[in-house]
């Protein structure tokens, strides 16, 4: 999300205008979507919080669970999103600048209620930890292998990961599975796979092969390339167990 | 607003996200209002009783109002939602807490394992063990939204279940008290039902 609307980009840079908010969140709503994330992506660069108005008018729609990131940085800040409607609230950049963060939010409003997200790059140097990155200006290396920085943001709370491989990001050639393999090795907590899915076989793969607990895409989604209804229908072919 | 103008009342316990049990019951066309007073709460139609967070902290803030002893009296239809629930039994293994003390049982930390992690969140399928009120033109089966860390174990009192490794309680009900696991604020056109359902249960007022 920027300004208002839904954008999308591929791998965190050229972001195109797909639609409005709250059409979109009815749309994937009426499709059956399990759930839906809001990363108003230009808040933590922009150094402000993720803006409440447009919270409050999902949640008036929406009757699936919705998970909101954008600059959370304190404790008010996470209340006041959840107090607007949303059912978690996710943290990228800021727990990376302040991992103490998930502590304190893990024990306000229990560990069920925060995802921790990490924009993760192959490099030669192994998995590593990106922050910034709704800026492609300001994007950086935080300094982290994301191996550990799983491992460190669920000993202190975190409910939930979703990893986002960057490489992948936007490019539709499928989950980077080896990846989520290898952070499904050290995370006991659901793990969201994120970056890549550009075809229902690799929804298929990365339940069946790197063991995500479930999967996020954007591109394929809001390009209307794959139908929520459709891609359901041939998990449940495939023996995924998935909600119709 | 008085309480003779609303269909239910939601209990305040210092949860964060009232809101969307707010808009599910809008969407219903539902009239509710948020308190924490012991009498607004006694004269009530209906109680919802959610809950985000701890149970220490959840039962430390009704304990400040009240409504800790105010609650177990009710004799008007309530409904405890996910942590909500966990508050009507004996005790929760969060912190080793008192809670209420409606519900014979303690709630107890759920156990992690291979492809089973924890906190269970998800959709996962309901199964009913007898007819209740709640589950009306349900089926067997629907799919319904969890987000927890401890559940009740499957007692005398279960209506209905679930399993997240270990079989759990989904549904419960003693008297005119009971309780969903799931959001049934989140949980699509089963989890409206459900809701619908409990605004039906006529009020003994």
């Amino acid at each position: 999300m920027r300004d208002g609307q839904v954008v999308k980009g591929v791998r965190f840079r050229g972001h195109a205008i797909v639609g409005g908010i709250l059409e979109l969140a009815a749309r994937y709503r009426d499709e059956g979507a399990d759930e839906l994330v809001f990363y108003d992506i230009t808040a933590s660069p922009e150094g402000r919080s993720v803006d409440r108005g447009w919270v409050r008018r999902v949640a008036a729609v929406l009757d699936i669970p919705f998970c909101v990131a954008g600059g959370i940085t304190s404790v008010a800040a996470a209340e006041a999103v959840l107090a607007a409607g949303a059912e978690k609230i996710s943290v990228n950049s800021p727990a990376l600048a302040d991992p103490a963060l998930i502590d304190r939010l893990a024990a306000r409003f229990g560990s069920q209620c925060v995802v921790v997200g990490i924009d993760s790059e192959t490099t030669e140097r192994g998995y590593r930890v990106h922050a910034l990155t709704g800026d492609p200006d300001q994007a950086r290396d935080s300094g982290r292998e994301t191996l550990a920085w799983v491992r460190e943001a669920q000993d202190r709370g975190a409910g939930e990961i979703v990893l986002n491989c960057m490489a992948s990001d936007g490019v539709r050639r499928g989950y980077d599975l080896a990846q989520l393999a290898a952070v499904r090795a050290v995370c006991q907590v659901p793990l969201v796979a994120s970056g890549g899915a550009g075809a229902i076989q690799h929804f298929e793969a990365v339940f069946r092969e790197a063991g995500a607990d479930a999967a996020l895409a954007a591109s394929v989604f809001h390009s209307g390339t794959i139908g929520i209804g459709e891609l359901k229908a041939a998990l449940a072919r495939a023996g995924v167990e998935v909600r119709p | 607003m008085t309480t003779g103008d609303i269909d239910v009342v939601i209990v305040d316990s210092g949860g964060a996200n009232l809101a969307s049990l707010q808009f599910a019951l809008e969407r219903l066309g539902a009239r509710s209002a948020v308190s924490s007073d012991a009498d607004t709460v006694r004269r009530a139609p209906r109680v919802l009783l959610p809950g985000v967070g701890s149970a220490q902290d959840a039962m430390s803030r009704l304990r400040a109002t009240g409504l800790d002893r105010v609650l177990p009296q009710l004799r008007q239809p309530v409904l405890g939602i996910c942590l909500g629930m966990q508050l009507l039994y004996e005790r929760s293994g969060e912190g080793d807490t008192p809670c209420l003390g409606i519900v014979p049982a303690s709630v107890q930390r759920l156990v992690p394992a291979r492809g089973l992690p924890v906190p269970h969140m998800g959709w996962n399928k309901v199964h009913p063990r007898c007819a209740d009120p709640l589950l009306e033109g349900l089926v067997d089966g629907e799919y319904l939204y969890f987000v927890h860390g401890y559940a009740a174990p499957v007692t005398a009192d279960a209506v209905a279940v679930t399993e997240h490794g270990a079989a759990f309680t989904a549904v419960v009900r003693r008297r005119n008290f009971s309780g969903t696991q799931f959001h049934p604020e989140r949980s699509g056109s089963a989890g409206a039902r459900i809701l619908d359902n409990f605004l039906r249960q006529a009020t003994c007022s």
